[in-house]
């Protein structure tokens, strides 16, 4: 087809070579254009947009505001916010990835070994149905589980003769709850790539150390898990690309604004997310989320950087 | 030998006690909140959330059912999820036809404009600004849709898809005359169901679970859908709940630990309800996704 067609006039000059792809193809880039603008629109024009981290936002001028230099990222940077901010967001999300890996391999390894197909689907579908529902609705859950009055956490503690806990007031328990929210709703959805990973494990090599006399056990540490680190590392690598962004649906959606948990909740997606509602601070909140998009830029291309030296095929790019 | 043998039954039996147990973990919750929004309000505040509905009672379901808010915030979702998600797979489908067509000489160029926005993005500020100042979507419905039409992970999805289709049944459509409009409808498009069933489930998901442009974009009560009113009910119960008096004011008039639970037994109903057929897609799409991405 294209030596047929080919355009001597397209190589004179750049531009015209763009417009003559476009008009031999033209209903090809009419498909495409509402996408196209898509992406220009609501993902390009907002990465200009942090221009206004740099500018004394005025909303008669919008993203034409006055330069002002550094000021807004003085405020958040000599403050002591930044580093709980920073600090929160780096330890949560690592506390999710190891989380993460962990339980969807057992459930994956778990669900796998049972025989009876019919047990390990229903069961699977199961374990995976939290994964559909939202984090307000989740949120709804934790109250009813952890609330101090009428919850059931308390409710046993009662019963056990123990004091009751007031976890709204407790910033310590939140990380490891927020983990065990995070294990529930999508540990059995993650572990469907594992299951995937382990089905695709050929079954000659079970065969073969079973004829050797290795029990169930001996294959799952000897076979199975070996052969899945190349998913963990792969997805492991991922995560971290994207550890410095905040869940921000599901801590905004659990703690809302419970001010006395901020010290082990506040990541910087809802920090940056209250100095614009609640304190309409546009130049602040911008220059944080200018801090988060910059960095975590750099963490992207190092993972992907990483997954690509270690599997050529299998990085984001 | 045989002793091995024993030990590998008794290990399958501990790990289906372990699954059945996970199994029961993963719903407990789910079967809390039900029960407990069956229950009788007092018997709620005096003995807290149960498992099994002591004292049966429907007051909460009709209570939410004679109000307004809950049949709009229904029609809410249901226009965002069903227009959002014909909208999302057709502009998704337009676009991944385009990058897989071996005819457009910028099609590499376009994928990577699409997958820099996925490492690269302007975050909140500007986005808002964007939606609110400029574009002025602020208390409008398409705010739910509109800014979040394409997902480049759902886009590269179906660009797999597409992609196992052989080159040689788009070719000989081609030479009998059929334009690429055609091609896509006709012929792509019918053959890829199974992924655009898969990428419109997980789109729809998305835009029926979406509580975070309406919570930065609406403020008319009206135009509130489903998660968003969970959110601000608990919002407002909380501000209620700090309040001793208007506590006390609040809880002999309106059962509102029950009403709040009946509420997310009716948001969650129809993802329970249609889960056991859609499931397999969801995780089809996962397993695909894996696989070739």
């Amino acid at each position: 087809m294209e030596s047929i067609a080919k355009p001597t006039v397209s190589e004179i000059t750049r531009g015209k070579g763009l417009l003559q792809a476009i008009q031999r193809n033209y209903l090809i880039y009419l498909i495409m254009l509402p996408g196209i603008l898509f992406f220009l629109v609501f993902s390009y024009i907002p990465m200009l947009g942090l221009v206004i981290a740099f500018q004394d936002y005025d909303p008669f001028k919008g993203f034409m505001s006055d330069f002002n230099g550094l000021k807004n990222f003085e405020f958040f940077f000599t403050s002591n916010d930044w580093l709980t901010v920073t600090f929160n967001t780096l330890y949560l999300n690592f506390l999710f990835i190891v989380a993460g890996t962990v339980f969807p391999i057992l459930i994956a390894i778990l669900i796998t070994e049972v025989r009876s197909r019919i047990y390990a689907k229903i069961n699977q579908s199961l374990i995976i149905l939290p994964h559909f529902i939202s984090w307000p609705v989740v949120s709804m859950f934790i109250i009813a589980f952890f609330a101090v009055d009428g919850g059931v956490v308390n409710q046993m503690l009662a019963g056990f003769g123990m004091e009751k806990v007031n976890f709204n007031t407790s910033p310590d328990v939140w990380p490891p709850l927020l983990v065990l929210m995070r294990v529930w709703k999508e540990a059995g959805f993650s572990a469907v790539l594992y299951i995937a990973t382990i089905a695709s494990i050929d079954t000659e090599l079970y065969e073969a150390a079973r004829m050797d006399g290795a029990s169930r056990m001996r294959c799952i540490m000897h076979i199975t898990i070996p052969l899945l680190k190349n998913t963990v590392i792969l997805l492991t690598l991922l995560a971290l690309g994207r550890i410095f962004f905040g869940d921000f649906g599901m801590i905004y959606a659990i703690v809302g604004d419970n001010a006395t948990l901020y010290p082990t909740t506040d990541v910087i997606d809802t920090y940056v997310f209250r100095a614009l509602r609640l304190n309409g601070d546009f130049g602040m909140s911008a220059a944080v989320g200018f801090y988060q998009s910059v960095i975590g830029f750099i963490l992207v291309l190092g993972a992907n950087a990483l997954a690509k030296k270690y599997d050529k095929g299998s990085a984001l790019f | 030998m045989n002793s091995t043998v024993n030990r590998d039954k008794m290990l399958e039996i501990v790990f289906m006690v372990i699954v059945a147990l996970m199994s029961i973990a993963a719903i407990i919750p789910f079967i809390l909140v039900l029960s407990s929004s069956l229950t009788d309000e007092m018997t709620i505040i005096r003995e807290g959330y149960n498992l099994f509905p002591a004292n049966f009672s429907l007051d909460a379901y009709k209570l939410i059912f004679k109000g307004k808010l809950i049949f709009d915030a229904y029609k809410v979702t249901i226009f965002v999820t069903v227009i959002g998600t014909l909208l999302s797979l057709i502009v998704t489908s337009g676009l991944a036809y385009g990058i897989i067509c071996k005819s457009i000489k910028h099609r590499n160029k376009i994928a990577f404009f699409i997958y820099f926005t996925m490492l690269f993005n302007g975050g909140l500020v500007p986005m808002y600004l964007l939606i609110s100042k400029y574009l002025h979507m602020k208390d409008t419905i398409w705010v739910l849709i509109v800014p979040a039409l394409v997902n480049p992970w759902n886009l590269f999805l179906l660009k797999n898809f597409f992609s196992g289709i052989p080159e040689s049944i788009i070719e000989s459509a081609r030479i009998d005359g059929a334009n690429d409009i055609r091609i896509l409808f006709r012929i792509i498009l019918p053959i890829s169901l199974p992924g655009l069933a898969t990428i419109g489930l997980f789109y729809a998901l998305t835009y029926w679970n979406e509580w975070f442009r309406a919570l930065l974009f609406i403020s008319d009560k009206e135009l509130f859908p489903l998660q968003y009113l969970i959110v601000s009910i608990l919002r407002t119960l909380d501000a209620i709940q700090s309040d001793a008096n208007e506590a006390q004011l609040f809880a002999n008039m309106v059962p509102a630990y029950t009403t709040r639970l009946a509420t997310i037994m009716v948001t969650i109903g129809p993802i329970i309800f249609f889960y056991p057929f859609v499931q397999k897609y969801f995780v089809q799409g996962i397993t695909v996704g894996a696989v070739k991405g």
